[in-house]
């Protein structure tokens, strides 16, 4: 916790070091801290923001934010990962990964029902990884990239065989990367268009009740739940609440109890925590692990040169950023990966605030002021998602002109960015993306060549190409040895800090802000999109 | 009532034609605006694969070319069907319904409140001219009339749902009560309250200052002091001589302002999570959801279309020398 003033929420922790077949051990430690800190109680119905409203609630087909959030609750997947992305059981209640690492092995729960009351086998397991999502999920292609075959050896045991040790493949089981989904309704139909899509049926402790569009989705208790005798909680109510100043007066008044993500602007949360009925947690977004930076075109000059890229972080102030503009949320970066997930070193250059530094480099560059002493014009297209945002841009635009850059912001709505961005008719923007615990899944699609595609999102937009850090990303991803990989991602790191392919502004921490009556708010890695299945309300 | 068949068969057919060129605008700018309903998705979803974004656009049937499209919408419209909603897997017609409802609440009470209002306190402070209660009608109306809406609606929910704790801040009605009949009206109603107060106060001050002018010119016209001459009461004066003919700028202007009322609900059900078809229209700008958003501008303009109709038939029961022609 690098600022002060947030807290922990009570909670076991279940950090072990061994990778393999720890079975149920996690949940047994995870239920006891629980126990010993209060004795849950069944009943009442938790009332949470929702917003942007989700488009479905079919989590094999959308997995937004808001879709997880609902959805998380009525699908499971076959892991669940605690604070330190250490994986514990779900539908898989042990799993071994054979010493090649090759072989993945998962036992499954017995006894469990889908929601009409169909039993779930490893067959739905099977089709959810071969047929269903690789249809419809957007990251299905590269988690399941090193998959040659998913076999089912008898109802309860799933067997994934590589082509190629693949440390990461374990980290690739959430629910929102691999929910699985039910092959009795979706086998052989159009997934897109099977008529049961306003039906989620899932496996997990909330069961679909009603949505009211533009107002509240109910998720209601699932009796037959095969954990027994959860979950605690009655319902869930997940209403939308379109503004950020209402959500958070409905906080403050108490009639809703949760909000997460970046549904409370940073700058209300030092006010809302002084409230003595309201907590502050910001653990459980470990594999979301988001980094905000400065994106870069590198087919505009002088933005090509690295000299640039790093006068430009010379001149930020980054911990200004952090404290007056994100309000003491989130660590400064030292590079491409975030600190929180695995494979991350500190063993790099550090970027110190020098803005004289940023001037130097410039000069060096051969650079010369013109007669407002402005050595370079750049274009900053604003990342349109809200006000904290919008506040971030117009320091950056302060802060570049004062060494010499002048900024023009050029604002335009998510969807004018989106287009922009994936085309590469940028020079300067901002941008979050979300790691998902492992290096090989969420940060080497930024940085390699092959990833340079024009129309595509959350690619290599910036047009940067280093051929050493391929093929460090592509040795690492394979590599099963944990020394050797640790080695080859130091180096990748050293590299990208060095030339700077964007400028890494901000860990971001996401406030989940919660009523105090509410107890065990988050109590893994994708926090408010678990269960809720141990979940409670005291009254 | 021939003439009024006659009016009536003639208005519908320029509406019509109306609505189609509204309809033709409407798509070409909405296209017009960068970025499609398939890149949102994936960068809502945070992820871009080429193959996913290349699926969505042919579900969608964003691959056809545009003119293509655009005739394939404009013959369904005519036909009474308004298309499908990929995003939320809906036919639009039915999302339209589903929150049309609400709106029509928020607008129309918002309305009458505003007109009712307006008239009243216009009324009072022309026939208290130059007085106190003037004074203070006035500054009331100014006040509202120079209000931002949004900021009004969170004072509003600060004060009585914060603060007081009298009024709930958001929302349609109560989850979870499951009331019914008279219950769930007054549940209901007690979210309107506020919704209401914000849309309709800025209107309220319109008509209020509308209305006082409106009445202190005809208060000096012959026919006025006629009537007084010959000794009709001074509050049937108001009501029988001066109202009747000092509203009929009212009417025009608050038949102009149904259009508005509709724009600016929009703010208020974003503010008070009212779930009607302004936020639906919002939303589905920010998501470049084509099919719902010009299905909300078709049903929309109807709606104003035929309040332009029904307010001129209004005028003739006001002023009977105005015919319908």
């Amino acid at each position: 916790m690098t600022s002060k003033h947030m807290r922990r929420a009570a909670h076991g922790s279940a950090g072990t070091g061994a990778s393999a077949t720890i079975g149920g051990l996690a949940a047994l430690v995870l239920a006891t801290g629980g126990a010993m800190a209060d004795e849950p109680q069944h009943g009442g119905t938790l009332n949470v923001i929702l917003d942007p409203e989700p488009p479905m609630l079919i989590l094999g087909i959308n997995q937004q934010a808001p879709t997880q959030k609902v959805a998380g609750k009525i699908y499971e997947s076959l892991l669940r990962y605690d604070f330190d992305l250490e994986p514990m059981p779900s539908l898989a209640r042990e799993w071994d990964i054979s010493d090649d690492g090759m072989t993945y092995t998962f036992h499954l729960q017995e006894g469990v029902t889908w929601h009409d009351g169909e039993p779930f086998t490893a067959h739905d397991v099977v089709f959810t990884a071969t047929e269903f999502l690789p249809e419809t999920h957007p990251r299905a292609g590269s988690n399941f990239r090193h998959v040659e075959s998913v076999e089912a050896p008898d109802d309860h045991t799933v067997v994934f065989e590589l082509d190629t040790p693949y440390p990461a493949f374990i980290l690739a089981f959430e629910v929102a990367s691999f929910p699985i989904m039910p092959a009795h309704i979706y086998e052989g139909t159009d997934f897109n268009d099977n008529e049961m899509n306003d039906q989620p049926i899932g496996t997990g402790p909330f069961v679909f009740d009603s949505w009211s569009r533009g107002d509240v989705i109910r998720l209601a208790r699932n009796d037959d739940y095969w954990q027994e005798g959860l979950p605690y909680l009655d319902g869930i109510n997940f209403r939308m609440v379109p503004d950020a100043a209402s959500r958070a007066l409905a906080l403050e008044s108490g009639d809703l109890d949760m909000s997460s993500f970046n549904n409370i602007e940073p700058f209300d949360v030092p006010r809302l925590e002084e409230l003595p009925h309201l907590e502050v947690i910001t653990d459980g977004y470990e594999i979301a692990a988001p980094l905000a930076w400065i994106e870069i075109n590198h087919r505009v000059e002088p933005l090509d040169d690295p000299r640039f890229r790093q006068a430009m972080l010379y001149a930020l102030d980054r911990e200004f950023i952090r404290d007056n503009i994100f309000m003491g949320l989130g660590r400064i970066p030292t590079g491409p990966i975030n600190s929180v997930t695995v494979e991350y070193s500190d063993n790099v250059h550090i970027y110190e605030h020098d803005p004289e530094r940023a001037v130097e480099l410039m000069e060096e560059m051969g650079l010369e002021p013109d007669d407002d002493g402005n050595y370079a014009e750049v274009e900053l297209l604003p990342l349109p998602y809200g006000e904290t945002f919008t506040r971030l841009s117009e320091y950056i635009s302060e802060t570049l002109g004062d060494v010499g850059i002048d900024v023009t912001l050029r604002s335009t709505d998510s969807a004018g960015w989106a287009d922009r961005v994936a085309n590469w008719n940028y020079e300067l923007t901002k941008n979050f993306v979300y790691q998902y615990g492992d290096p090989a899944l969420g940060v080497s699609r930024t940085y390699v060549c092959d990833n340079i595609r024009e129309g595509v999102l959350f690619s290599n937009t910036m047009g940067y190409c280093n051929e050493r850090v391929d093929e460090l990303f592509a040795a690492a991803a394979t590599e099963n040895d944990p020394d050797e990989r640790a080695a080859m991602y130091e180096e990748v790191q050293q590299i990208l800090v060095d030339e700077l392919p964007v400028i890494w502004l901000l860990e971001m921490e996401f406030p989940t802000i919660v009523n105090t009556r509410v107890q065990n708010a988050t109590t893994t890695a994708i926090g408010v999109a678990d269960t809720f299945a141990d979940t409670w309300i005291r009254e | 009532m021939a003439w009024l068949s006659l009016f009536l068969v003639r208005r519908l057919l320029k509406a019509a034609g109306i609505l189609f060129v509204i309809v033709l605008i409407n798509f070409a700018l909405i296209r017009a605006a960068p970025g499609d309903p398939a890149t949102v998705m994936a960068g809502e979803a945070g992820a871009g694969d080429a193959e996913y974004v290349e699926r969505l656009r042919e579900r969608f049937g964003l691959n056809e070319p545009l003119h293509t499209q655009m005739f394939v919408y404009v013959t369904n419209v005519f036909q009474g069907d308004l298309g499908f909603s990929y995003r939320q897997n809906q036919p639009v017609m039915g999302l339209i319904l589903e929150r049309l409802p609400a709106t029509l609440l928020l607008t129309v009470t918002a309305f009458v409140f505003a007109l009712a209002m307006g008239i009243l306190l216009g009324t009072l402070a022309a026939a208290n001219v130059g007085r106190w209660s003037d004074t203070a009608i006035t500054t009331l109306a100014l006040i509202s009339y120079a209000t931002p809406l949004f900021w009004l609606g969170l004072m509003l929910i600060l004060l009585f749902s914060v603060q007081l704790g009298w009024l709930p801040s958001f929302g349609y009605e109560s989850t979870g009560r499951d009331y019914e009949g008279l219950a769930r009206a007054l549940d209901v109603g007690r979210h309107l309250v506020l919704p209401v107060l914000t849309l309709g106060l800025f209107y309220m001050a319109v008509y209020t200052r509308l209305a006082r002018s409106s009445i202190l010119e005809v208060h000096e016209m012959d026919f006025v002091k006629t009537a007084r001459s010959k000794g009709v009461s001074e509050r049937n004066v108001m009501v029988r001589h001066i109202l009747r003919n000092a509203l009929l700028p009212v009417i025009t202007f608050a038949g102009f302002q149904a259009g508005h009322l509709i724009g600016g609900s929009i703010l208020v059900e974003t503010v008070f999570a009212w779930p009607g078809i302004g936020r639906l229209a919002f939303d589905a700008l920010i998501q470049r959801d084509y099919q719902v958003l010009l299905g909300v501008f078709v049903v929309t303009s109807v709606l104003v279309l035929a309040f332009n109709i029904v307010t001129d038939l209004i005028y003739t029961l006001i002023d009977p020398r105005i015919e319908v022609s």
